[in-house]
């Protein structure tokens, strides 16, 4: 009821402690194409449909490598990412050259929410309008994080972000227990039934999605189609169902419901009280 | 009335030498691996080369403290480069890039004495000569550090290049195979081996041609 009086700009507080602004913010990375990321104890992968405007326009970049052991899958304005993404490229050079040794992941991502949260509280910014799901490699194995316009970031097992994400989600929460030990191509192609998911019958195909590895022994790099499409072959040949698919129609009714909850009034928790 | 001299300098000279030599379709860069400061030998086993890109080898004589933030910067450059072009750096432009850096210290220049080896867009041999402060110039064939003095007329004699100075300008490239080519670079370095006291312990050489990069080690005079 009174969103609207303490919304105009990101440093008003709401009477109920809520920064509008930056909910707001974090709407704009729902309505970003769908990015997911999952991670086993060697590898990370990051997969992204690829929506583009038109027949006649090229594909929106979402996967950028920050550096041989760190790339990053982006949902929400592609600008906001494309800077992000040069920041920490910069981060990753600058951190090499003075210690000789790659930077771990775990500083990045709080440079990055550090940075975020800068936005959120000067009146003359704007929040970050993009959600990065951030994979990478250090001593201790692989991870995966997501960084939000707000600031926040936590680690996961496995997330995606972007619209219709919700399915991805549900998918990915069923199968997150064996990502752990899972192989290096098992992790693809859950990656890829996650995708599926988000396309709600839409066929799957390498021209539509856009998976990247990052591994133990193998540095950051983004698969050509090709390797995709003949994954995609493979596990539609051999007729392999995502477990448990039937509950799809069921997905899809909560998924449009999830959306309208972000927009709905203030009984909620604030999203990033969470 | 004489000037007061510092008594402290931020340079030292660690000696040594680089060669390179350009070809049809291959290119050698080669030094040797003592590092030494004044009469004493730091260490026979110091590699004086480093790849900046994939066709582009820089080897380096002087102060190796200068040569070592040298080949960091250009390094990091690269990366800042096929982050924003999505390839690697050609051997030509790499060339510019190290002519600027150097420069940009002309106030206080890297005490470095460069050689740039690789290929160029083409798949032939290019070979760039450098001064301290970036004054560069593409060639056939050059050598860098104490014991220049001592190749240069040698590989003048040797290579059976046109003569850099004939007019119009020819190109340079030496009609020797590889393997002649690297003979002839492992034949430079006994010679100056003999004669320069900074010059000795083993030659590194890298071959660079289509099939990718070689590396050969040759030992040499340890006195």
């Amino acid at each position: 009821m009174f969103r609207n009086q303490y919304d105009t700009d990101v440093t008003t507080w709401s009477p109920a402690g809520r920064l509008f602004q930056v909910e707001y913010d974090m709407e704009a990375v729902k309505q970003g194409s769908a990015a997911i990321g999952l991670r086993s104890k060697t590898h990370a992968v990051l997969a992204c449909v690829n929506k583009a405007n038109s027949e006649l326009s090229s594909h929106q970049r979402k996967i950028f490598k920050v550096d041989d052991h760190i790339g990053v899958a982006i949902a929400g304005l592609t600008a906001d990412g494309r800077v992000l993404s040069r920041y920490m490229r910069s981060e990753c050079i600058n951190y090499g050259y003075t210690y000789e040794s790659p930077l771990p992941v775990g500083r990045l991502v709080v440079q990055l929410a550090d940075k975020a949260q800068v936005c959120t509280q000067r009146s003359w910014k704007r929040p970050y309008g993009v959600g990065l799901l951030v994979a990478g490699l250090d001593e201790s194995g692989a991870h995966l994080y997501y960084n939000c316009p707000s600031g926040n970031y936590f680690e996961y097992q496995a997330f995606a972000i972007g619209s219709r994400s919700q399915a991805a989600k549900t998918y990915l929460e069923r199968k997150f227990e064996s990502f752990l030990e899972s192989s290096r191509d098992d992790l693809i192609k859950d990656a890829l039934f996650a995708i599926r998911e988000t396309l709600q019958g839409e066929k799957l195909t390498s021209t539509v999605c856009t998976v990247a590895v990052v591994g133990v022994g193998e540095a950051f790099n983004i698969l050509d189609q090709a390797t995709v499409q003949a994954l995609i072959n493979e596990f539609e040949i051999s007729g392999e169902q995502a477990p448990a698919t039937a509950s799809v129609a069921e997905e899809a009714a909560g998924d449009a419901a999830a959306d309208q909850g972000g927009a709905a009034a203030e009984e909620e928790a604030a999203p990033m009280d969470i | 009335m004489t000037k007061e001299h510092a008594n402290w300098s931020p340079y030292d000279n660690n000696g040594g030498t680089c060669v390179a030599i350009a070809g049809a379709d291959y290119c050698v860069i080669a030094a040797d691996t003592r590092m030494s400061t004044g009469y004493s030998i730091l260490t026979r086993d110091y590699s004086k080369i480093c790849k900046l890109a994939d066709k582009s080898f820089m080897a380096s004589s002087g102060f190796q403290a200068d040569v070592k933030a040298l080949q960091k910067v250009l390094s990091s450059r690269h990366l800042i480069y096929q982050h924003q072009h999505n390839k690697q750096m050609s051997c030509p432009a790499m060339a510019q890039l190290l002519s600027n850096t150097l420069y940009y210290k002309r106030f206080f220049p890297y005490y470095a004495f460069n050689v740039l080896g690789g290929l160029d867009s083409e798949g032939k041999g290019c070979v760039f000569t450098y001064d301290a402060v970036g004054s560069y110039e593409r060639v056939g064939y050059s050598a860098q550090g104490s014991g220049a003095t001592l190749i240069t007329p040698f590989l003048d004699n040797q290579l059976k290049s046109p003569s850099p100075l004939l007019l119009p300008a020819k190109d340079a490239v030496t009609p020797l195979s590889e393997a002649e080519a690297v003979d002839l670079v492992k034949t430079c370095f006994a010679s100056a081996t003999e004669r320069d006291i900074y010059t000795g312990d083993s030659v590194e050489i890298i071959i660079l041609n289509a099939n990718g990069v070689r590396r050969e080690s040759e030992q040499l005079r340890k006195d």
